[in-house]
């Protein structure tokens, strides 16, 4: 290979005194990055190709290794970053197109962070959680406009199809393929335990997650992998994908080197054969095609479940989502860029899209100003990192999130941005299959409920701060928020004062 | 069972058609979209004209149409067949994985995109007179075959068919001077062996239809195969 003028990024820092040569490192890198010299008694290591995942570094027993950002870095420069000039060394050494993984790194502004919570003092008092029940659980799905009755006086109790979730937080779309069946069975489970739900993006339903159907929802994408009767029928609720946070605009293109084994079956297709959902569906045009897609949709499932209609947020998202309101859909899902996925093209993930705080609060309070917020209900994603997190983006008028990366933390992912490479030494974004069985589902999903029950507690606590006890009540409820050094017209989107007001 | 579905809406008239288990045979049909959305095991003849998506996920249903069809006809079907004497609209048999649809007349734009096939399944797109544009746009899978049986001179497909294309076959009547294919499909006239593979497909439709294969079969036909499986690899580096 020639010089390709990149000093590798990370080093490996090897405590000698520490190191027993009991040579875990060099089995846990599938990145190859340790390798032992018999001759010397050394373990030595090839730091370009390190990821910097930290697997190694976890399981050294004696704690002998750490990786570091290494400090050789080109001449300083505030306009050509390191990055910036790595990458042209990349491309011009390749010719390809930049590839990353995971949401944008960028140092964009983060709403959440300058969004600050309110609570009780003296006059309406706050509520302790420990003592008194407080209400975490939505229904997701169009509410009806007025109560209805029969000619004798009785009320219709028949309504549109709803989701219930016990908190109002779902793990959003990953498809088997972009990760592994353990990674898959985690979420399932996870989910069947807390009464929430998870997605299988647009890979199908592998027939062994059937019976996690009550509380799975399945995706329809412009390939329609894996989409048939069945596999509509298994799940609570159809999401149609138009669009993803990390790559609006961009379609899903799964290389055939990775449709084998299961990935084909659960995604219909022969081995080999690359799965292309172009970012287009080549039959929606207009809201009205959309409905057309909404609809059948519902007659296949015979209306019993309710459909969901996913878009990345982009610059006329309230203008969108009015549409999808009256489309037919149930639920809009909308995903901001800061959203996660397994491979994107880079300048897209960095670049395309808007943050999901300024979309989602112009969106709840376009869908108010028409009179049809309560035609749907709204669930935001992308990126949803805690508890305050999803408390604010209920206040904004969210009904739930949809989080994926905070789940992916919980089994372990190290936010190494490297899963385009299928080499993710955590067992997550990989179908190796010495890989995907250092993931144990047991583990997994139980890590997942204890995320999620802890954020329950931590919603209630800041419920109970702000003398509310019933999650509903928090919904599009912007007088709890305060911003903190933002300019007016970000105040004014976000429909929020500033702290102090 | 017979349904007059003049004054029914679609939801009335799938619902009906939900909750009885015999065959059913619809007149009076206007325009009534997603009829046999999902719905298998059983014969559905229809008199009229039915709307969008008739048969969409269809999944082992047999489906006659005496007229035209509108539009995404057996969008995402699994199973079953689509048997339609007049013409059919825009996007036929959006990704098809298996089952058959016949139209005797024209179809319009994108007719067989993103048509798949896996395993057993093999789905077959057979159309009597032409085809719009997009025709087999990214066909992944499965036959198509378009016979061209029109006296008006007018070609057989229109713009850009196969874009996209990386599985499956087309068969298309004639020698296909004049039309434009992308680059990463190939072209080449049938061969014997060929033909004998299309003429059980073509006798079925004939006979479907009152036609005489011998004649049809009489010509060239265009085969129409990807390069690749694999057409949009793009050079990626990672970052």
């Amino acid at each position: 290979m020639s010089i390709n003028y990149i000093y590798p990024e990370y080093e490996v820092v090897r405590n000698d005194a520490r190191c027993i040569r009991c040579r875990v490192c060099e089995r846990q890198c599938a990145n190859e990055v340790h390798s032992y010299d018999e001759e010397r008694n050394l373990l030595i290591s090839d730091e370009a190709k390190c990821v910097n995942c930290k697997r190694c570094v976890t399981l050294c027993p004696t704690h002998a290794l750490k990786i570091v950002k290494s400090d050789c870095r080109f001449k300083e420069n505030a306009n050509w970053t390191d990055d910036t000039i790595r990458e042209i060394y990349k491309q011009a050494e390749s010719g390809g197109v930049l590839l990353s993984s995971m949401g944008n790194p960028k140092p964009l502004p983060v709403y959440w962070d300058k969004i600050l919570i309110n609570a009780s003092q003296v006059t309406n008092p706050s509520i302790d959680p420990l003592r008194e029940p407080m209400e975490t659980k939505v229904f997701l799905g169009k509410k009806p406009d007025k109560v209805k009755r029969d000619e004798n006086g009785n009320i219709i109790c028949k309504t549109s199809p709803q989701l219930e979730l016990s908190i109002p937080i779902m793990f959003s779309a990953m498809s088997y393929g972009s990760i592994s069946y353990n990674a898959h069975a985690s979420l399932a489970r996870a989910a069947t335990e807390l009464g929430i739900y998870y997605n299988t993006g647009e890979g199908g339903l592998h027939e062994d997650f059937y019976q996690y159907g009550p509380n799975t929802i399945v995706q329809v994408a412009s390939g329609r992998f894996g989409v048939h009767k069945d596999y509509l029928e298994a799940g609570a609720a159809v999401e149609i994908k138009m669009g993803q946070g990390a790559k609006p605009g961009i379609g899903g293109h799964l290389p055939g080197a990775k449709i084998v084994g299961d990935v084909s079956r659960t995604r219909m297709i022969p081995e080999g054969s690359d799965a292309i959902s172009p970012a287009p569906h080549h039959d929606i045009y207009s809201i009205e095609d959309l409905r057309q897609l909404v609809y059948s949709l519902k007659e296949a499932t015979e209306y019993k479940k309710p459909v969901i209609v996913k878009v990345a947020a982009v610059h006329n998202i309230a203008a969108i989502a009015s549409g999808i309101a009256r489309s037919g859909a149930d639920i809009i899902a909308i995903d901001g860029f800061r959203g996660g996925t397994g491979a994107a093209p880079t300048r897209i993930r960095d670049n395309v899209g808007i943050p999901i705080e300024l979309a989602l609060a112009s969106v709840d309070q376009r869908l108010r100003d028409e009179g049809i917020r309560n035609n749907v209900s709204l669930v935001v994603g992308g990126s949803i990192r805690c508890a305050s997190d999803v408390v604010k983006a209920i206040a904004l008028g969210a009904d739930a999130c949809y989080i994926a990366t905070g789940a992916l933390l919980a089994l372990g992912c190290h936010l190494c941005r490297s899963c385009q490479g299928g080499k993710c030494n955590w067992g997550i974004a990989t179908q190796r299959p010495e890989l995907t069985k250092r993931l144990n589902p047991d583990i997994g999903s139980q890590r997942l409920i204890n995320l999620m029950t802890a954020w329950k507690h931590e919603i209630k606590e800041l419920m109970g701060g702000m003398g509310i006890n019933s999650i509903e009540a928090l919904r599009g409820n912007r007088l709890m928020l305060r911003g903190v050094g933002l300019n007016g017209k970000e105040l004014e989107i976000l429909g929020i004062s500033h702290a102090g007001e | 069972m017979h349904i007059d579905a003049s004054k029914l809406e679609f939801g009335e008239l799938n619902e009906i058609i939900r909750n009885t288990e015999a065959d059913v045979e619809i007149t009076g049909c206007m325009g009534q979209r997603f009829i046999a959305a999902g719905l298998s095991d059983r014969k559905i003849s229809i008199e009229g004209v039915p709307g969008n998506a008739l048969g969409a996920y269809l999944n082992g249903a047999k489906i006659t149409v005496g007229g035209n069809a509108q539009d995404a006809v057996g969008d995402t079907m699994n199973e079953g067949g689509i048997y339609i004497r007049g013409s059919v609209g825009d996007a036929a048999g959006y990704a098809m994985r298996g089952g058959e649809i016949f139209v005797r007349g024209n179809a319009g734009y994108r007719a067989g995109i993103h048509m798949k096939a896996y395993k057993e399944k093999h789905p077959t797109l057979v159309i009597g007179g032409r085809a719009g544009s997009f025709l087999g746009e990214y066909q992944a899978g499965g036959t198509i075959v378009v016979l061209g049986l029109n006296e008006d001179g007018k070609s057989i497909v229109g713009n850009f068919p196969c874009t996209g294309m990386h599985g499956g076959k087309m068969f298309l009547r004639g020698s296909c001077e004049g039309i434009a294919f992308p680059k990463q499909v190939t072209t080449h006239l049938a061969d014997e062996a060929e033909k004998a593979e299309l003429r059980p497909l073509a006798e079925r439709f004939c006979a479907m239809f009152d036609l005489d294969t011998d004649e049809i079969m009489n010509e060239d036909f265009t085969v129409v195969l990807p390069d690749t499986k694999n057409p949009f690899k793009q050079m990626y580096v990672t970052n």
